[in-house]
């Protein structure tokens, strides 16, 4: 904090420190910004979409620190310290993430404005490691709501890009993480 | 929002001692934040606890286990001891919410969040709860999702949790820290009905702090079950879950608890239907019975008289499933 950090209400913006899709952002922060404002309004990062604010649709869901979370349910000067990934820094360079190619290969969107959210909680879902049937690829993405109703083409561009986003995350697999599994109901 | 200063403490006695009576602990936020940006809860400070040394899962001297109040829902339902050993209430946390959610709400937060009512959220309207006196529109408005049970003139809500039906069947203890020193609440003396209070969920006092949640040892990890039943598969609340846990002897119960979410504005627990059970032969006959038993009293409005009949059911599925051992 310095002197000329900025006000309101009397309130001084508070300095933070986060690791933003892999550079180190020095920021000033008021107390009631929230990540997915921070991104949007103040880093002009506006992958990340605000759909309710409120957490009922996944729009702007984030991997901090490697796990997805709502953005718009949580403070920046919270998370002074963290590592934080958004849809922008998922792809290396050109070269789309395994789990964006499967996206647009499986067309799994119509307009597009749950899409950021869908990629970034799908990816935190593989790295959870939990999700080993198509019937646990639903259940554990159902924070994400897709109005224009694409579920199918994103379960399945999901279930195709489960392995090659593992390789991406370097994790140590359990049998139980290796491969999808159709289970009857 | 409205504006509000930030204090990040680092040690427990520090956090209390900044305590207001217009401060609010902040954890994971999610329903927090939610009910600031409606305008519900106007904090005047936020005191971010996440720095705070509350973390970890350990087992305690007694083979039960001592939740820190940071531990995040989907840790603390992937918690291979938790797994194993309190199946009822990884699959209770795993019915909540959604995975997001679940990765940033905390274990002491999960406790404190507070109900969905319709009313409640809208801060146009009156609401005893958040208002207190002005009265209560959900009693002859939209009910559909309100009380059968233990509500009051003054206030039909709620409590939302899928978390806390389990740690109630569990009998949880809670472990809080205040201006006052540190006290145990067992589990179902933390939230209270609403009576002539509804502003108040839990019998916290001012500046109190959850430090921990403690499990006893026994998880009835052979039978239990928790059954949730709402409005879409998925990430919604419940109209009616059942936490279910029997000890069988042969087909014999020698011990047995049931709590219901989605009923009350507390998990509902009675033990009389408990005790209804125990001595029993496992089966439809006695489950029927300890239904009636934690049913009785129920009364529902214009919109929500169904779930009476809907509570029966679910219990006695749950208990036939937790008989069964294995998950619903």
């Amino acid at each position: 904090m310095n002197q000329n950090s900025p006000t309101a209400g009397g309130i001084i913006a508070c300095p933070i420190t986060i690791e933003l899709n892999g550079q180190t952002r020095q920021l000033e922060v008021f107390p009631w910004t929230t990540l997915l404002d921070l991104l949007r309004e103040q880093l002009a990062l506006t992958g990340t979409k605000k759909g309710c604010d409120h957490g009922q649709c996944g729009a702007c869901t984030v991997l901090l620190n490697g796990r997805r979370i709502n953005s718009c349910l949580t403070l920046a000067v919270m998370h002074d310290g963290a590592e934080l990934t958004t849809i922008e820094g998922l792809a290396d360079g050109d070269s789309l993430h395994p789990m964006q190619a499967a996206f647009v290969k499986h067309d799994a969107f119509q307009c597009g404005y749950c899409t950021p959210g869908q990629i970034c909680s799908a990816v935190g879902m593989v790295s959870e490691g939990r999700a080993q049937s198509l019937g646990e690829i639903r259940e554990q993405m159902s924070g994400n709501l897709c109005r224009c109703g694409a579920y199918p083409n994103i379960l399945a561009a999901i279930e195709e890009a489960m392995p090659e986003t593992r390789k991406t995350l370097g994790a140590v697999q359990t049998d139980a993480q290796k491969g999808v599994r159709e289970v009857q109901p | 929002m409205n504006p509000f200063s930030y204090a990040r403490p680092t040690r427990i006695d520090e956090a209390i001692s900044l305590f207001q009576p217009d401060s609010r602990y902040i954890a994971g936020g999610t329903n927090l934040l939610d009910l600031m940006k409606e305008n519900v809860v106007r904090p005047a400070q936020l005191i971010d606890i996440t720095r705070l040394p509350l973390q970890g899962i350990e087992e305690t001297a007694e083979g039960g286990l001592r939740i820190g109040a940071l531990v995040s829902n989907s840790d603390l339902a992937w918690h291979p001891l938790v797994e194993r050993h309190y199946p009822l209430l990884a699959q209770a946390i795993l019915a909540g919410a959604s995975a997001q959610l679940r990765n940033m709400a905390s274990t002491g937060g999960n406790l404190l969040q507070r109900t969905r009512c319709y009313y409640f959220y809208d801060s146009t309207t009156a609401c005893n709860k958040r208002e207190p006196g002005t009265g209560c529109p959900a009693r002859s408005g939209l009910n559909r999702i309100h009380a059968i049970l233990g509500h009051s003139d003054a206030c039909i809500a709620v409590h939302p949790s899928d978390m806390c039906v389990a740690m109630a069947a569990l009998d949880a203890v809670v472990h809080v820290q205040g201006p006052q020193g540190e006290r145990q609440i067992a589990f179902n003396d933390f939230h209270r009905l609403p009576g002539e209070k509804p502003e108040r969920d839990n019998n916290l006092t001012d500046g109190e702090l959850i430090t921990a949640v403690e499990l006893p040892a026994s998880g009835f990890a052979e039978h239990s079950a928790y059954l949730k039943v709402r409005d879409r598969a998925s990430y919604a609340f419940a109209l009616v879950s059942v936490a279910a846990a029997l000890k069988l002897d042969g087909g014999t119960i020698s011990a047995a608890r049931i709590a219901l979410g989605g009923v009350a504005h507390k998990p509902w627990r009675r033990a009389e239907a408990e005790a209804a059970l125990v001595g029993q032969s496992a089966g439809d006959a006695a489950f029927n019975a300890a239904a009636d038993v934690l049913l009785q009293g129920a009364s529902g409005f214009e919109h929500n008289t169904f779930k009476i009949d809907l509570a029966r059911r679910a219990i006695v599925r749950a208990l036939t499933d937790a008989a069964k051992g294995v998950a619903p």
